[in-house]
């Protein structure tokens, strides 16, 4: 028997193809974007764990100043028993950008170990000596042209990285001494203490992948958020489509119903018949995803190794569990947008389930439903707002406001139709304002997926907008100097200084180090005392005199995210490596950093810190003097052209990081968009069928069909004028939020909220295209139609 | 006269509904139309109304030629000088009952309309404040009468009106269309199954295999 319901079940979709198509171009949609973000997301998460285990995973000696090792420290510790193994890590120039170089000793390192296998494979005597192959990743390998005579590809080395032997990459570093010493296990028992023999090193855990992930893990999370919120807009594609199929066809279900078909019974082949429609979805779904995936990797890397320095490159490469996780996404979607129209049959009696009224009767009770989950989820965010903290927090924040006010839009929308339809006049206006109220309980699903588009379309633009004029203000402000300098050799200073000192007004050393911070690690930089600074550095917070302090070599100065994940306030003290005790003089905003930083009086840095790198220097110049000292440093110095930077060059070059690290957000804001769009369309064709009784009537006593169509032109673009308006509120309080606490909780830096009025008009007339568009077949079909169809609601039953 | 049909003919594909029928109708004149299931009563209805084209002949209402109009001339026609009344009520299901019975009224531009007395005349003046699906069939129907009549049409006309109904409410709501139509000195062309509520027309014609008699 069941297998006969379930075909007379199915029959309906034969004679609704176009219903079945958007029924699973809807699941399709929401599976494939969430599918696709979690594929690279697993990528990405793949690329993190290799790089982190190139090396076997395994405790390592570090300088406590994070200087070079010598290389009589190394033969001190390995004599009395230690057994470690050198390791000479930096990076090196490649296209696109920089490559991270890993020098090795065969053997001494651990055999267990990806590099290890590596070498194994393509043989150690090449890989030996100054000269010896490189080994790389054939995509890693494309990027090195310079070397392309020395690089020997290895299948499954990590992307981003290569091997060389240890002479070799000090040859290639011009490394002075071994970055860390690699501690191998099983370490024999009677060996002095570290403190005794090495007192200049400590030991550190060993490098994970969740060290990497920690600082990547708000990006991944956004673009997880950003799929969430694409799978739910889709789901209500897919609710959509399913709750008019079940409308269409309660006849069907009353009539099964009546010729014995239990309630239960029916459910379960109801079901069967969703199951069908979801796997068939799933996998349209999971290749698109794959699609969407490939297309947007390569601006996610650039985003990734812009933003943190993580490698992620290479093709897609899909697990089981992936394409499994795409049915079970499509199947649990299919199930949550189904559920609605599942519990309204199983509710009904079996006369009640063939009349309208029991139906639209459940669809108020729906709508009632709706409207207190919205408050409920309403009320959750304000009570994480005003009570949670942390980036989950943050997010039930953005998830509880986004889907109360999509729950809450309805009852607006109703009430807003209601107060049109009691200051309507003429009989057309009355019966347009009353037939959109009546239509409502079908058309909100669509109208909730267009409010959730446009609300995080003006969100996250308003959030980029903002950052964007924040990010070119802070640049113009931070990157003062018209020329960056970086030297070959620390020893070319003083030869260097009395180059240039004549030929420009300032000349402003940017000497570094890193170092462990307050337990994570940070930049240091060294600052002299100089009006540029005192102008322009955008202090937040600082005491009185912070810059006459700095001047005699009083004071630090950290940057927000250190401030803000340590609790810094200015005058707290500040235990910095090495035992230097400082204090907080000044806050300083510096976005698009994800480490903590500190700024040190250039004295203390350097008498406190032997390793600070001091090759780069900042050179202040007057109006029209670049052109000739970038001139004289090339030809009279003999400095490299590619070891200077222009300002202008570095601030287009930040800012094309930034532009390139919003470009996956601008991608899938598109995208959700272009879904909310389909689901107006779909909901309106699907609709215009279901309508016929309503517009029949109303043509036959004398309305033209093409004015019924422009009224249900205008009637689609007053819905998404209404649904705009209240997601500019919903919008700009979602761009608060990812401003004030999901960027201070991810990235450490709050930035003022800037509105943008123009963005928000453009959208409103993107929306209105949008459902114009949307509405405009439906509306050009019923112009058309011909007058037998309409004729035929009068002489069959509706 | 109010309604001239000339040579009438009517086909779907190969199918010839009506042929060649010729009828005529007076103002204040009751004419029930009967025939068998398929016989192409309501068709005839549906051209007459000009909801559906005719393949030949002509439909001149109060002088106007149906086939010389447009969708929105004949869209006009109906909402000035025609009241039609379904089978299945086909109330606007959005609107009250009092929206309903003045909607067509108010739709050909007349702005004072005065429902609470059409509606106790109709035995429904309890009713004007509800939507359709809380009235009974009986109730529906006398909305929609109510309806075609409210603008005073010169021509009603009514699509097995009674069809939905039993008995004793097809009499009263039969009844009540006659006299409504006579009343607003309408002419009434009204398709019934029914014999035994076609005697009580003025004028009875039967339509069988594409012909009329009468």
């Amino acid at each position: 028997m069941s297998r006969v319901v379930l075909l007379t079940l199915l029959s309906y979709w034969q004679r609704r193809p176009f219903q079945l198509f958007t029924l699973v171009v809807g699941l399709a949609l929401a599976t494939a974007l969430w599918s696709g973000v979690q594929a690279i997301n697993a990528e990405a998460r793949k690329s993190y764990a290799q790089a982190a285990e190139i090396l076997g995973g395994y405790s390592v000696l570090k300088d406590k100043t994070n200087a070079p090792i010598a290389e009589a420290t190394f033969v001190k510790l390995r004599r009395s028993g230690w057994l470690v193994s050198p390791v000479i890590e930096g990076l090196i120039p490649a296209d696109r950008a920089r490559v991270r170089l890993l020098g090795v000793d065969p053997f001494t390192m651990p055999q267990i170990s990806t590099a290890a296998d590596a070498i194994s494979k393509t043989g150690i005597s090449d890989f030996l000596g100054a000269n010896g192959t490189i080994l790389a990743a054939p995509v890693t390998a494309e990027r090195l042209t310079d070397y392309a005579n020395r690089i020997q590809i290895v299948e499954g080395m990590v992307p981003g990285t290569v091997l060389v032997d240890l002479s070799a990459a000090k040859h290639l570093l011009q490394s002075t001494g071994y970055t860390r010493l690699t501690l191998l296990p099983d370490q024999p028992l009677q060996r002095p203490e570290l403190a005794d023999i090495a007192p200049s090193l400590d030991l550190h855990a060993p490098e994970t992948a969740a060290d990497l992930s920690r600082l990547t893990d708000s990006f991944h999370l956004n673009l997880t958020a950003f799929g969430l919120l694409s799978f739910v807009v889709g789901l209500f594609i897919v609710n959509g489509a399913v709750g008019l199929a079940f409308e269409q066809r309660r006849q069907t279900f009353r009539t099964l119903r009546t010729i014995g078909v239990a309630a239960n019974r029916l459910i379960v082949i109801l079901i069967a018949e969703l199951l069908l429609i979801a796997l068939l979805a799933g996998v349209l779904g999971i290749l698109l995803g794959y699609g969407i995936a490939a297309a947007l990797l390569p601006d996610v890397a650039a985003t990734l190794r812009g933003l943190y320095g993580a490698s992620v490159e290479g093709a897609l490469t899909l697990s089981p569990t992936w394409w499994l996780s795409g049915f079970v996404i499509a199947v649990v979607g299919t199930g949550l947008a189904a559920a609605t129209s599942l519990f309204k049959v199983a509710k009904l009696s079996p006369l009640a389930t063939g009349q309208p009224r029991a139906w639209e009767r459940a669809s108020a009770t729906t709508m009632r439903a709706q409207f207190v989950a919205a408050l409920a989820c309403l009320a959750v965010a304000g009570a994480v707002w005003g009570l949670g903290s942390g980036l989950v927090a943050g997010f039930i924040l953005l998830g509880g406001l986004l889907l109360g006010a999509a729950l809450l839009l309805p009852t607006l929308l109703s009430a807003a139709l209601n107060l049109a339809q009691k200051r309507a006049s003429g009989p057309v206006s009355e019966w347009f304002w009353a037939d959109t109220q009546h239509q409502l309980p079908s058309l909100s699903l669509a109208m909730m997926a267009l409010l959730l588009a446009l609300s995080a379309n003006i969100g996250v633009g308003t959030m980029v907008g903002s950052f964007r004029l924040t990010f070119t203000g802070y640049l113009d402000q931070r990157l003062a100097s018209e020329l960056y300098v970086s030297l070959e050799d620390e020893a070319d200073i003083p030869a260097f200084l009395a180059f240039v000192e004549p030929r420009v007004d300032a000349v402003l050393p940017i000497w570094r180090t890193e170092g462990d911070v307050l337990g994570a690690p940070a930049e240091i930089f060294g600052v002299v005392d100089h009006p540029t600074y005192r102008q322009n550095w955008p202090l937040l917070q600082a005491l009185p005199d912070v810059w006459d302090g700095l001047a005699i070599g009083q004071g630090a100065l950290v940057n927000e995210q250190l401030a803000r994940r340590e609790n810094l306030a200015v005058g707290d003290e500040l235990p910095m490596p090495g035992g230097l005790k400082t204090y907080v003089a000044g806050i300083y905003s510096d976005y698009g950093n994800p480490l903590g930083q500190v700024i040190l009086p250039i004295a203390v840095l350097t008498e406190n810190y032997v390793d600070t790198d001091r090759h780069d220097f900042g050179l202040r110049l007057a109006d029209g003097a670049l052109d000739a000292v970038r001139t004289a440093l090339v030809e009279d110095f003999g400095l490299p052209p590619d070891n200077m930077v222009d300002q202008a060059s570095l601030k287009a070059f930040s800012l094309s990081i930034f532009e390139r690290t919003f470009a996956v957000t601008g991608a899938l804001n598109i995208l959700t968009l272009g879904i909310a769009g389909v689901a107006i369309l779909t909901s309106l064709l699907t609709l215009a069928a279901m309508r016929l009784p309503q517009v029949a009537p109303v043509w036959a006593i004398g309305v033209p069909r093409r004015m019924l169509s422009r009224i249900e032109l205008a009637r689609a673009l007053i819905l998404a004028t209404l649904t705009f308006v209240l997601a500019v509120p919903v919008g700009l309080a979602l761009a608060w939020v990812l401003l004030a606490v999901i960027n201070v909780e991810a990235f450490g830096w709050r930035l003022p909220m800037q509105v943008f009025p123009f963005d928000i008009i453009r959208l409103f007339l993107l929306s209105l295209l949008a459902a114009g568009l949307a509405a405009l077949w439906p509306a050009r079909r019923l112009s058309v139609r011909p007058p037998a169809d309409l004729i035929r609601v009068f002489t069959h039953e509706r | 006269m109010l309604l001239a049909v000339q040579n009438l003919t009517k086909r779907f594909d190969d199918v010839t509904v009506f042929a060649d029928i010729s009828l005529s109708l007076m103002a204040r004149e009751a004419v029930a139309l009967t025939g068998e299931s398929g016989s192409g009563k309501s068709t005839l209805l549906h051209v007459i109304a000009g909801l559906e084209p005719a393949d030949g002949g002509d439909v001149i209402v109060d002088g106007q030629k149906i086939e010389d109009l447009n969708d929105g001339g004949r869209a006009t026609l109906r909402r000035d000088h025609i009241g039609i009344v379904f089978q299945q009520f086909n109330l606007i299901p959005s609107l009250t009952v009092a929206q309903n019975l003045s909607f067509q009224a108010r739709l050909s531009g007349r702005t004072a309309i005065e429902t609470r007395p059409l509606a106790e005349t109709l035995g429904i003046a309890g009713q004007l404040e509800k939507y359709p699906e809380q009235l009974s069939g009986g109730e529906q129907q006398r909305v929609a009468i109510g309806r075609a009549v409210a603008n005073g049409p010169k021509l009603v006309l009514a699509d097995e009106p009674t069809g939905n109904l039993d008995e004793d409410t097809s009499d009263l709501v039969f009844d009540l269309l006659l006299s409504m139509a006579r009343e607003s000195g309408a002419g009434l062309l009204v398709v019934t199954h029914s014999q035994r509520l076609a005697e009580r027309a003025d004028r009875r014609l039967h339509l069988s295999h594409g012909r009329l008699s009468g």
